[in-house]
């Protein structure tokens, strides 16, 4: 991880109090603008990114030098347009680009902060966002938009600040995580504390990194966010360079090459306490639990339009879990459209090009941004 | 359509909450949008068609009535409009019944299976009837459940379904529809609007 390039990024005085009970407070969110603000400032769109993304939503990514997480969606002549649209991503704290997280160095002690990072949860992730909204001197967001881990923040947003964005956007996602999510991901934590590099979090101190466990946790949640139509379709039995089999524990197949690849490259951008944390964080994540087992209580103050989208094969946050926010929804009378888009390539497809969500999710923030401004007027 | 559009645009008063069921592209959605009220949400079963009416910014969601009408809370809709689609529901008994208990009042429009020119078709040709309202062959059709004017008149009645307005269509001519005129409106119209409530 390159940390020396240029991140905009603020410092929060205010004290934020966390779920875990700690208090932080002087804290660093980095963040990343497309487009321009317009002068009545209604154009604003909040992004909230997934497990692993970051601030770079678009463009060119300067540590990875790869296109931003989500250029299909967000760019110029883009569904969300940023010749139109001003578009604010920020790093969640427990990141690892620049935000509040445990590679974080700790200015008395010189030294990574490690596991002595406070536990994070998503509702701490948004109010730290939130302070970057009003920096931004923003008082009402046009949209609140993401998939995945972003689309519980985007739920959680509006929970906590229902008279902040008139439009809410949770793609992929489920209000509470379920067991198979929590499974996952503690498949992918033990593989990066089982690594002997991890020393119990504290690698940075002896200069080691425990990417061997990283990467096995980078696989594992890889093939969750992919189809087994997808898979199937795109690797098969296929063998990697070669024409048959080695009788031994080499790459044989494309799909482990692929899979060891993805581990590979993953290790380069990522720091695996983050992964710890963030995990954690979804997995903390029961937005009805926080409203005593009423889910529609958690937007009953709101009067934010949403529209849900699921994907007819992610089974990792499967349409029922997106249902179950319009059926919360709908039983308060909110304002809420839901589609789910048919599409082979699993839960990663609101990262891709999957023609039909691009152009419902544009035309529908473009349609919405007309009719909310012609009402203005 | 659009005289249909008409008919179901006067039987709602301004400003009122409306949800249009098997709202198809949008269309009603749409018109209603323009004439009478902003406050319109659709649900449709064609995945298809939902983006094409999310893409025009219309609020609806993709779902099956038979299922999905229990979600909404009781009364919650000022209207519920259920536009040529009745027939092609596996229950439309059930599919009634909560239609009344989602809105206060429900709008049921039914391409009528008694009109003349269809009974004609299976009269004399002994086919099943395919005429400009129900144009598809009986190994293709959607329609499950057809039903003439006169059905949806005695299902009303047997079963305490108050019907505050009824009307007959034929081509673009408009007439009410009562007791004593049933039976004639029964065999000259091609469309029945009933404006009911339980």
């Amino acid at each position: 991880m390159n940390k020396n390039i240029d991140t905009k990024k603020i410092i929060i005085s205010n004290p934020l109090k966390l779920d875990c009970g700690k208090e932080i407070n002087n804290f660093p969110i980095a963040y990343e603008t497309y487009g321009e603000l317009n002068s009545e400032k209604s154009n604003a769109i909040l992004v909230f990114h997934a497990l692993t993304g970051d601030q770079y939503v678009s463009g060119k990514n300067p540590i990875t030098n790869k296109d931003g997480w989500w250029s299909y969606v967000v760019g110029e002549n883009k569904p969300i347009d940023t010749n139109k649209f001003f578009v604010i991503c920020a790093n969640v704290i427990g990141g690892c680009m620049g935000s509040y997280g445990p590679s974080t160095i700790n200015e008395s002690t010189g030294k990574q902060i490690g596991t002595d990072f406070p536990i994070i949860t998503i509702n701490d992730m948004v109010n730290a966002q939130y302070e970057l909204i009003k920096y931004l001197e923003i008082e009402k967001l046009f949209a609140v938009v993401g998939g995945s881990m972003g689309g519980m923040q985007v739920l959680q947003f509006v929970a906590n600040f229902p008279d902040k964005a008139k439009l809410a956007i949770p793609i992929a996602c489920t209000s509470s995580h379920s067991a198979q999510n929590i499974a996952f991901n503690e498949l992918g934590r033990q593989a990066i504390m089982a690594d002997s590099k991890w020393e119990n979090g504290f690698y940075s101190n002896y200069k080691l990194n425990p990417d061997k466990g990283l990467a096995v946790a980078r696989m594992a949640a890889h093939i969750t966010y992919l189809s087994e139509k997808g898979l199937q379709e795109k690797f098969g039995r296929k063998l990697q360079d070669r024409d048959s089999l080695r009788y031994g524990f080499e790459a044989d197949f494309q799909i482990e090459s692929y899979l060891r690849y993805q581990g590979s490259v993953f290790v380069d951008r990522f720091d695996a306490n983050s992964y710890l944390y963030i995990t954690r964080a979804m997995d903390y994540f029961d937005l009805s639990k926080q409203y005593k087992g009423n889910l529609s209580d958690a937007f009953k103050e709101t009067k934010t339009k949403f529209f849900v989208i699921s994907f007819t094969s992610d089974w990792l946050y499967p349409t029922s879990e997106n249902r179950e926010i319009v059926i919360a929804l709908n039983s308060i009378g909110a304002d809420v459209g839901f589609v789910e888009i048919e599409s082979d390539k699993g839960h990663d497809s609101f990262l891709l090009d999957v023609p039909s969500f691009l152009k419902t999710l544009g035309d529908y923030i473009n349609s919405t941004y007309k009719v909310i401004n012609e009402r203005r007027i | 359509m659009k005289e249909e559009f008409n008919i179901i645009s006067n039987l709602i008063e301004e400003n009122t909450r409306v949800l249009d069921v098997g709202c198809g592209n949008g269309d009603l959605m749409k018109f209603l949008q323009e004439n009478k009220t902003k406050d319109i949400r659709g649900l449709e079963i064609s995945k298809e068609k939902v983006q094409n009416c999310l893409s025009k910014g219309l609020t609806v969601i993709e779902g099956n009535a038979e299922s999905d009408l229990k979600q909404f809370p009781k009364s919650s809709f000022d209207y519920v409009i259920l536009s040529q689609t009745l027939q092609a529901f596996l229950n439309p008994e059930l599919v009634i019944n909560e239609l009344l208990k989602v809105g206060k009042k429900v709008i049921v429009t039914i391409p009528n299976f008694g009109y003349w020119r269809v009974r004609l078709q299976l009269l004399f040709k002994g086919t099943m009837p395919v005429t400009e309202n129900l144009p598809h062959e009986w190994y293709n059709t959607p329609n499950l459940h057809m039903c003439t004017i006169k059905d949806f008149y005695n299902f009303c009645s047997s079963k305490n379904i108050k019907i505050f307005k009824s009307i007959a269509l034929k081509k673009s001519r408009i007439s009410e529809i009562n007791k004593s005129n049933l039976n004639y409106k029964n065999l000259d119209s091609h469309l029945g609007i009933f404006l009911i409530e339980s």
